[in-house]
């Protein structure tokens, strides 16, 4: 390994890189009163960890934040690899229904890979899973989701509402890092909008239970119109109508129900309740 | 000096934020909050001001002014949807109808509900300027309804930085998932499958984020009231 190559290499691609690292004199003092005292095999750390300083943003990621991030991640497997099995099993009417769910799977992809991007930019290591790691029949509670399209839909809806709730309730751990807080953000109203499309697309075909319930793009009290009680968790709370200690329903004297009080505000989750809402999907 | 701002801030804020939240004390957080802010005014960074200037309604600083910013967004959204709502479109569907009468209640909800929370913090209300669209025109209607959902989910987005009270912050989580349902929808209503395009969402899957000045450059065109935005927080 040349250092003087490699630092010469960086040279090249950023001319700023000895105001980042010091001076290249002292970079490689420091480089190698360190490296004196580490087994070669360490090096690349040791040079990674030297780089990693220079390069981390003005507000370094802390703990909480790099663990935010790779749950996060975590969600964004669990949809990617759904939507991957979904599009391809073959029960999605062609048209609309399959460019929609094409178009979503394309999203948490995007999202697997620019939180991935990112965990490893700031200096963390994602988290990583494989398709054969999921069981999306939540040990057998959704056996046929893979050939049941209303149940697909209901499973998708699932996923879409609690990855809305599980970002919202993320977002206070991010507060400190602007440039996190704000990219968790857009991916939040991102999934908001994916959520909205899957129960529009639910309404339309019609597998909603009780039947006769109206399944809106926004969440009516903690209604679902899945017929599994295994889903409600994800429900539960967003009949809430009191927000900061104001309530909603009626407030400033204007006619507003119970329903449109819970619908104009969603709810968020716990790391914890979100954990317990998706561990049946992983093996 | 925002960091500083910052934890100077968080003892104050925390304390009273422990316990749930009555309106008294959240009354009572919101002027302990402004305090600080008002203190550290001079010496912070003020907005550079291209498109707002110094005359017109003051959001405010701080926290209270971005929840004031909210307030103004709100309030034009509301205004838009009643007007909606009292003279529909020729040709208005029943779905269209009731789940326009939905967004009607949900933005004038979240009015109510900034003014309730911002008390005598609050900004007065706004006058609109709808002159430009047409309400009796399903395509000038929606097209406007998508413009203001999108500006909407994009000005939340872009403000979450600015807050720093992680209990607002999750307010505004609350509304801005509300508003990017609305967004899906209408734009449905205008495009099927247009839920999340890709002028709404980039080839990392992020959402649009706009700051507060960009936000109001084109608020502004539908409200007659002026306002000033440069006592805002810019990071």
């Amino acid at each position: 390994m040349n250092l003087q190559n490699i630092l010469s290499e960086i040279e090249n691609t950023d001319p700023d890189v000895y105001g980042r690292l010091d001076t290249r004199r002292n970079a490689m003092k420091g480089f190698a009163k360190t490296s004196g005292k580490i087994a070669l095999a360490s090096i690349p750390f040791a040079l990674g960890s030297m780089f990693q300083k220079a390069y981390a943003s003005p507000t370094a990621p802390t703990d909480l934040i790099l663990d935010t991030l790779n749950f996060a991640l975590t969600l964004e497997y669990l949809e990617s690899n759904f939507y991957i099995k979904a599009v391809a099993s073959g029960i999605i009417p062609s048209g609309d229904a399959t460019t929609a769910l094409t178009t979503i799977r394309d999203h948490e992809n995007e999202h697997v890979n620019f939180l991935s991007t990112a965990i490893t930019a700031a200096g963390g290591t994602p988290v990583s899973f494989t398709a054969d790691q999921f069981d999306f029949t939540a040990g057998g509670a959704f056996a046929d989701v893979f050939s049941n399209y209303g149940l697909l839909l209901a499973v998708a809806q699932t996923f879409e509402d609690t990855g809305v709730r599980a970002y919202k309730g993320q977002a206070p751990n991010l507060i400190s890092n602007n440039t996190y807080l704000t990219a968790a953000l857009q991916i939040h109203s991102v999934e908001a909008r994916h959520a909205a499309h899957l129960r529009e697309m639910r309404q339309a075909a019609g597998f909603l239970v009780p039947s006769g319930v109206t399944v809106k793009p926004w969440i009516t009290l903690n209604q679902s119109g899945i017929g599994s009680t295994a889903v409600q968790a994800s429900y539960d709370g967003e009949e809430n109508v009191t927000q900061a200690g104001v309530t909603i329903t009626n407030i400033g004297g204007k006619n507003i129900s119970a329903a449109s009080a819970s619908e104009a505000f969603d709810e968020p989750l716990t790391k914890d309740q979100v954990t317990a809402i998706v561990t049946p999907f992983f093996k | 000096m925002l960091n500083n701002e910052k934890k100077e801030d968080q003892p104050v804020l925390i304390e009273g934020l422990a316990k749930p939240f009555s309106r008294r004390k959240f009354f009572g957080i919101m002027g302990a909050g402004t305090a600080v802010m008002v203190a550290a005014a001079s010496c912070k960074k003020q907005d550079s001001g291209t498109v707002t200037n110094n005359t017109g309604v003051d959001l405010g600083s701080g926290d209270t002014g971005i929840l004031n910013y909210a307030y103004a967004l709100e309030q034009l959204e509301a205004a838009f949807y009643t007007q909606v709502i009292a003279t529909p479109y020729t040709g208005i569907s029943a779905m269209e109808s009731s789940y326009l009468t939905d967004i009607m209640y949900h933005e004038v909800a979240h009015r109510e509900f900034f003014k309730a929370a911002l008390a005598t913090k609050a900004i007065q209300g706004l006058e609109v300027n709808f002159s430009a669209i047409d309400f009796t025109s399903r395509d000038s209607v929606l097209g406007t309804a998508k413009a203001f959902e999108d500006l909407g989910v994009s000005a939340y987005n872009g403000a979450g930085q600015l807050i720093t009270n992680p209990d607002y912050l999750t307010l505004a989580g609350k509304i801005v998932s509300v508003e990017a349902r609305h967004a899906a929808w209408i734009r449905d209503m205008i495009t099927t499958g247009s839920f999340g395009g890709t002028d709404v969402v980039d080839m990392n899957g992020l959402d649009v984020q706009r700051k507060p000045d960009d936000v109001l450059t084109i608020a502004g065109a539908f409200l007659k009231t002026k306002i000033n935005a440069s006592n805002l927080p810019t990071s």
